[in-house]
């Protein structure tokens, strides 16, 4: 599903320069959900932002579902993040004027789906999620976890192939973060393929395979047996 | 442009910036308001200018003599100048080409004038045929002097409307007989000036009898004329100036008056007067728009400036769908068409309520020199056009910046 060959990417910080990414090789095959860990300036965030066309790299190859990424300008970028991905923020990133409905259609509304379908399809989503009685709350009326949920309907609701999740129990709390976890695992038991980058171990536990990060380098990549969420809750 | 959904965003948006929407709609209201108003009241004093013009033609010269105030050739000042009927028909014969109407005239000041027991004190003008068209006056009853009643220096008298309701009441006065000065006049015309009732206390009586009766022999008191235009105003206006230097230039070297006495010979040109005014009103014209351009601008620049500060407000929002992706371009146009509406708006909005308010106001204002404040169509869609375009210029620079806005920074969590 994504494959990346020797990726590097440095940032311009005045006078120096940041080598960021210093060579990534790294493949996602279909339906894995994958945590992305490292301490703060491993370059994990930027990976994540690479892989979802919000950043380019400087050198290397990202092929998502066999398309190469490479040479995009906004038009196309926008394209393919609203046909390829979907995201989950820490922060839920949520728009604050419009109710849950209407932030979970707003990818389909990009897409220029009519507004009955998309509606449709939205509810459907929020279902999924469990917020179904919420769909005419703004997001002020919700809790975190809540949030959360919406922003994973959201994600899903453009049926993206990968979802790409930055931090994205970092606002939650415990409990809270593995119900929003069990639903995530829940999703890639569906065959979905997630991508989380994540600097707490028990979630990194909850995926399938943990991806070390260290000054721009994988130095660890192992496949662990799932954690259940549901167990803890 | 026409898509619903776009709509719905823009009014969630603006309903969402409440303040900031009303406080943008209130200065393009303003400004057009005030355009609106400023151009209406240039229009009106147009208008009143115009209708003062009206009393007289306006490509009207007049010469009129008076002393002399500079020895000259051994002349001494204080010589009171005489122009005689051989004066004004030297002018007549030697500018024919560029006269259109001509009349001489003697007047006495005050003359009482008696109709059976009403009298009163008007002026009386001995005149030519052509007087009436050079006073722009319309008869109202009977007829105007003829070259018959020059010729045969006949004792007929055209008074204005104002005598008739002072002398006759309900009467008609035409076939009646008054007394001026104890001699009888028959009356054969009435007449009315757009200049009003001044212009309306005065009785004509050809030329020939006024010299006669009231013992002018051949002299004229002053002469009036008005030139041929040319359908180029500027074009008229010099040749009207030359024409008078002309007639002032003949009458001094005739009379022996220094060239630069200006009260012994005073030639009045009605079409520089005109220019002049006319000039007057274009720059007030002028002025009133640039105050009005002036004050939309300062309005749409106030747009531009808070859609600039709701860009920058909404930056995370941008970014957030920018991410689930949203093209620059539906970026771009929904900024640009939230801005566009907001003027288009506010702008009819002022558009409208300035349009009443002239319309209001116009019939209470009582004044000679501003009438019928309006703003015509083709202005009306001139400024339409001036707001829609203020719109789009407001909104884009706005809409640009919106567009650049990566994601990638507008997401960074603080």
């Amino acid at each position: 599903m994504i494959e990346i060959k020797g990726l590097h990417k440095s940032y311009q910080m005045g006078s120096n320069s940041l080598h960021v990414l210093k060579g990534i090789d790294f493949s996602v095959k279909e339906g894995e959900l994958v945590s992305i860990m490292g301490s703060s300036g491993s370059g994990k965030s930027t990976l994540l932002n690479i892989l979802g066309m919000l950043d380019e790299a400087d050198e290397g190859i990202y092929n998502l579902d066999n398309v190469p990424i490479k040479n995009l300008n906004e038009k196309i970028a926008a394209q393919y993040r609203n046909k390829f991905l979907g995201f989950i923020f820490q922060s839920f990133n949520l728009i604050n004027y419009k109710n849950a409905l209407d932030n979970v259609s707003m990818p389909l509304y990009y897409q220029g789906m009519k507004r009955a379908e998309r509606t449709d399809r939205a509810m459907h989503y929020l279902e999924k999620v469990g917020l179904a009685q919420w769909a005419t709350h703004l997001p002020s009326e919700l809790s975190g976890g809540q949030k959360q949920r919406v922003a994973i309907a959201r994600a899903l609701a453009s049926d993206p192939k990968v979802l790409l999740a930055d931090e994205p129990t970092g606002a939650l709390d415990t409990k809270t973060s593995y119900e929003v976890m069990d639903l995530i695992q829940g999703i890639n038991d569906e065959g979905k393929t997630i991508l989380i980058v994540t600097h707490e171990p028990d979630i990194a536990e909850m995926t399938k395979r943990i991806v070390n990060l260290k000054d721009g380098r994988i130095i660890d990549d192992t496949a662990v047996n799932q954690v259940k969420a549901i167990n803890h809750v | 442009m026409f898509d619903v959904e776009r709509w719905q965003e823009i009014f969630e948006t603006l309903w969402k910036n409440k303040l900031q929407t009303f406080l943008t709609m209130v200065s393009v209201f303003s400004g057009v308001l005030i355009l609106i108003i400023l151009i209406g009241f240039s229009n009106g004093i147009q208008n009143g200018v115009k209708s003062q013009f009206e009393q007289d033609a306006t490509n009207r010269i007049s010469v009129r003599t008076g002393v002399t105030t500079k020895e000259y050739k051994g002349l001494n000042s204080g010589r009171y100048i005489q122009m005689h009927n051989a004066d004004f028909e030297n002018i007549n014969n030697k500018y024919e080409d560029q006269i259109e109407y001509k009349t001489g005239v003697y007047n006495i000041w005050g003359g009482q004038v008696i109709y059976k027991k009403e009298s009163g004190n008007y002026r009386i003008e001995g005149v030519h045929p052509e007087q009436q068209l050079i006073e722009n006056a319309s008869m109202v009853e009977g007829r105007f002097i003829n070259e018959d009643d020059i010729g045969e220096s006949r004792k007929i008298a055209i008074i204005g409307n104002q005598i008739k309701q002072d002398l006759f009441k309900n009467e008609s006065p035409v076939g009646k007989m008054i007394k001026v000065f104890d001699i009888n006049f028959k009356v054969v015309g009435v007449y009315s000036d757009p200049g009003g009732e001044r212009e309306e206390t005065r009785v004509f009586i050809p030329l020939p009898t006024a010299q006669q009766v009231f013992n002018g022999s051949d002299r004229i008191r002053s002469m009036a004329y008005t030139i041929k235009m040319s359908d180029n105003f500027d074009e008229a206006v010099g040749m009207s100036m030359a024409l008078a230097q002309s007639f002032e230039d003949d009458i001094k070297t005739k009379y022996s008056i220094a060239p630069d006495d200006r009260s012994a010979v005073r030639v009045n040109n009605t079409l520089e007067e005109a220019r002049k005014i006319y000039s007057l009103i274009d720059t007030i014209a002028a002025v009133f728009w640039f105050i009005g351009i002036g004050t939309i601008i300062a309005g749409v620049v106030g747009v531009g400036n808070i859609m600039l500060i709701v860009v920058k407000e909404r930056t995370k929002e941008i970014g957030i769908r920018k991410a689930l992706g949203a093209l620059p371009s539906s970026i771009i146009g929904m900024i640009l068409q939230e801005a566009i509406f907001i003027t288009a708006i506010a702008g009819f909005a002022g558009l409208f309520l300035g349009v009443i308010a002239l319309n209001i106001a116009s019939p209470l204002i009582d004044s000679d020199f501003i009438k019928f404040p309006r703003v015509n169509f083709a202005t009306s869609i001139t400024i339409v056009l001036i707001i829609v375009v203020s719109g789009a210029l407001a909104g884009y620079f706005p809409a640009r910046r919106a567009a650049n806005i990566r994601p990638i920074e507008a997401l960074r969590d603080e």
